[in-house]
């Protein structure tokens, strides 16, 4: 069901474990109480708004901010008085801080000063690391000649030349162009994958997280709202909230009428219908709910399309159409309920795109319904 | 008609947006350059200058021990003050730059200001009134009894040449120090350390080298125009802190021979700019300072 994990997250013992860490700045609270552990090896992400605490935390882990309350260790060794240098972290910063003054060389080899090894070993092991990123014969280039995605290439040769436990990834491609940034995706998962190194990534784009990670830590407030494989998060948001914020999801106004192992519920434009509880990620509770599902877990039926033999049929209208040539998205209003729910529909020849005004009939499974008890906010 | 077109132009808007800035420094400046460099060539003659071509100034002024005696008085006392200026300017700068919140940085820079306030040749006064014999260090000292009579090394020396220079040229040296060091982005010194070398090594290896550009800049406005200073020699130098701009004064005004006080001026200037261009050439070679 997840994607298959890096060789080392077989271990999977804890290699960073937070503990009621908290952070606060007089009366501000940055993180409440952050509790969980980050696996050796795995691809991990802290996702959320800006504010959320994401980056605090991610500086808590480096060193750069003490935290207030609770502990923190790496590999089983307490943190509290390991300055950030003493660390076995190493960090590719949002502006990358490349040094100006050194080359590219010089910037990757700026953490092996202190390193025993010979200088012919040094140089070797800067050019293969400036290899693995892809700039090869870049060494002596001045720092200030290069481009975004070469920095950024640079600050990932220069931290992970240095063996770290863990690499900490601040937002390190807000500032690419969006080509640039999908194939920087996909190779700092390859890369990722081939050192075998803990990532932990900072990001505001879910997208990304969904992407590149083996889990995703969702925060809102300075709290983890919800942990999980990038699947989980997305079949199965624990909060209206975190649906929200991850993908598009549609929500229908529901009646709990009965819980248990099968719960029964009277949605809005759906009917009376039962789930599994597995589908309520909250604690169920019978009374006022709402029901959330994706765009793509609807589909639009023809004139003349049979009935799915498993699932369910509703009945609509086709608000608006937007054509997308590999898709279309409908908005199609339920009937009784306002607010007209988005659905996404790969397009197929020979079926052109119903116009706007046409009744139609929506098909679904009531596997992808998932149900949120939480008082209504 | 094409005149017209030029003056409508860019580079016409520009050039006679700048022309009386132009006209100004070519009056004031370039034209007593050129005159005094004129003059050097001329044959002395009692507050006047005969208008017949020699060498014989600059023979003067390289065989005379007086000359050359004085020039390297005056180099040594400016190098002198431009290291204790640039070293004590520099942990100001770093103070206020990394220290000092951001909403009180210009306080900061404004009450470092303050010595500006009064006249240069009041606070060369006021320095000989705290340096004197009867000065208030000296007195300080015989109250407390530390010392038991006045200590002389204070004033009419280079000491006091030295330490009034560094006084009124702080605020020069600390200003460009602290411009490179406000550029200097601060995710660069948590890189420093991410990387394994602690805040000292950080400091040695990143924001040092970063900084040169202002230590540079702070470097050549104090040294260049110390290494001519007239007016801190004659009140506190005594008889053995006189530079050489003192020595210029004295063949303008004193003896008139504008020839000979041309080409002293003339020499200074040479040795100056070859001193300090041969700084920023050392700098750029071997501290990788700006580029």
């Amino acid at each position: 069901m997840t994607s298959s994990p890096a060789p080392a997250a077989r271990l999977a013992r804890p290699l960073i474990e937070l503990r009621e860490v908290e952070k606060y700045y007089g009366d501000y609270y940055a993180l409440r109480k952050i509790t969980t552990d980050i696996r050796e090896g795995e691809f991990f992400s802290l996702l959320g708004p800006s504010g959320c605490g994401k980056t605090t935390l991610l500086r808590c882990i480096a060193g750069f901010e003490d935290i207030s309350g609770g502990h923190l260790a790496i590999d089983g060794k307490d943190m509290e008085d390991v300055p950030a240098n003493k660390r076995p972290t190493n960090m590719v910063f949002q502006s990358y801080a490349i040094f100006p003054h050194l080359t590219v060389e010089e910037n990757v080899g700026f953490g092996l000063r202190r390193d025993p090894s010979s200088k012919e070993d040094k140089a070797r092991r800067v050019a293969e690391a400036l290899e693995m990123v892809g700039l090869k014969g870049f060494g002596k280039r001045a720092a200030h000649a290069l481009s975004g995605g070469q920095r950024q290439r640079v600050a990932l040769a220069r931290a992970l030349i240095l063996k770290p436990r863990v690499l900490l990834l601040d937002e390190p491609l807000s500032a690419l162009d969006k080509k640039m940034r999908e194939q920087m995706q996909s190779e700092l998962r390859k890369l990722q994958r081939q050192v075998g190194i803990t990532f932990i990534l900072v990001t505001h784009d879910q997208e990304e997280a969904l992407i590149m990670s083996d889990r995703i830590a969702v925060m809102f407030e300075g709290e983890i709202a919800q942990l999980d494989s990038p699947e989980r998060l997305y079949r199965r948001p624990i909060s209206r909230k975190v649906a929200e914020f991850i993908g598009i999801m549609n929500f229908l106004p529901a009646q709990v009428l009965s819980t248990g192992p099968q719960i029964a519920l009277d949605v809005a434009g759906l009917g009376q219908i039962g789930i599994d509880a597995e589908q309520c990620p909250g604690t169920p509770r019978t009374g006022e709910a709402s029901v959330g599902f994706r765009p793509e877990t609807m589909t639009v039926l023809y004139d003349g399309d049979p009935e799915p033999t498993r699932g369910k049929v509703a009945q609509g209208t086709v608000e608006e159409v937007v054509y997308f040539g590999d898709m279309s998205y409908y908005e199609v209003r339920l009937e009784g309920v306002e607010k007209p729910v988005q659905i996404s529909m790969r397009n197929v020849v020979g079926r052109p795109v119903l116009p706007r005004g046409s009744r139609t009939r929506i098909a679904w499974e009531a596997g992808a319904l998932v149900l949120f008890c939480e008082p209504k906010g | 008609m094409k005149r017209r077109s030029f003056l409508r132009s860019e580079a016409g808007h520009g050039l006679l947006m700048l022309s009386p800035t132009a006209l100004y420094a070519t009056i004031v400046m370039a034209a007593p350059l050129v005159a005094v460099f004129v003059f050097s060539f001329m044959t002395p003659g009692y507050l006047k200058v005969v208008w017949t071509f020699t060498l014989n100034n600059y023979a003067k002024v390289f065989s005379s021990p007086i000359y050359t005696a004085l020039l390297g008085r005056s180099l040594m006392t400016s190098g002198v003050v431009t290291a204790v200026t640039v070293l004590t300017a520099f942990p100001i700068a770093y103070f206020i730059s990394f220290y000092v919140s951001p909403a009180r940085k210009s306080l900061w820079l404004f009450l470092i200001t303050i010595p500006f306030w009064t006249s240069y040749l009041i606070r060369v006064f006021l320095w000989k009134v705290i340096l004197g014999y009867n000065g208030v260090i000296n007195s300080a000292f015989l109250g407390l009894g530390i010392i038991h009579e006045p200590m002389t090394f204070l004033l009419y020396n280079m000491n006091s040449v030295v330490i009034t220079l560094a006084h009124s040229y702080a605020p020069f040296a600390i200003l460009p120090i602290f411009v490179a060091l406000e550029k200097i982005d601060r995710s660069l010194l948590e890189a420093g350390q991410d990387l394994g070398e602690s805040r000292f090594m950080t400091f040695i290896r990143v924001t040092l080298p970063l900084a040169m550009s202002g230590v540079v800049a702070s470097v050549l406005i104090v040294f260049i125009p110390t290494a001519g200073d007239y007016v801190t020699p004659t009140l506190v130098g005594g008889a053995n802190g006189q530079m050489i701009a003192n020595v210029i004064q004295l063949q303008y005004f004193k003896l008139g021979d504008y020839p000979m006080g041309s080409a002293v001026s003339i020499t200074a200037m040479a040795v100056v700019t070859a001193m300090a261009l041969v700084f920023v050439f050392l700098n750029r070679r071997f501290l990788r300072g700006p580029k």
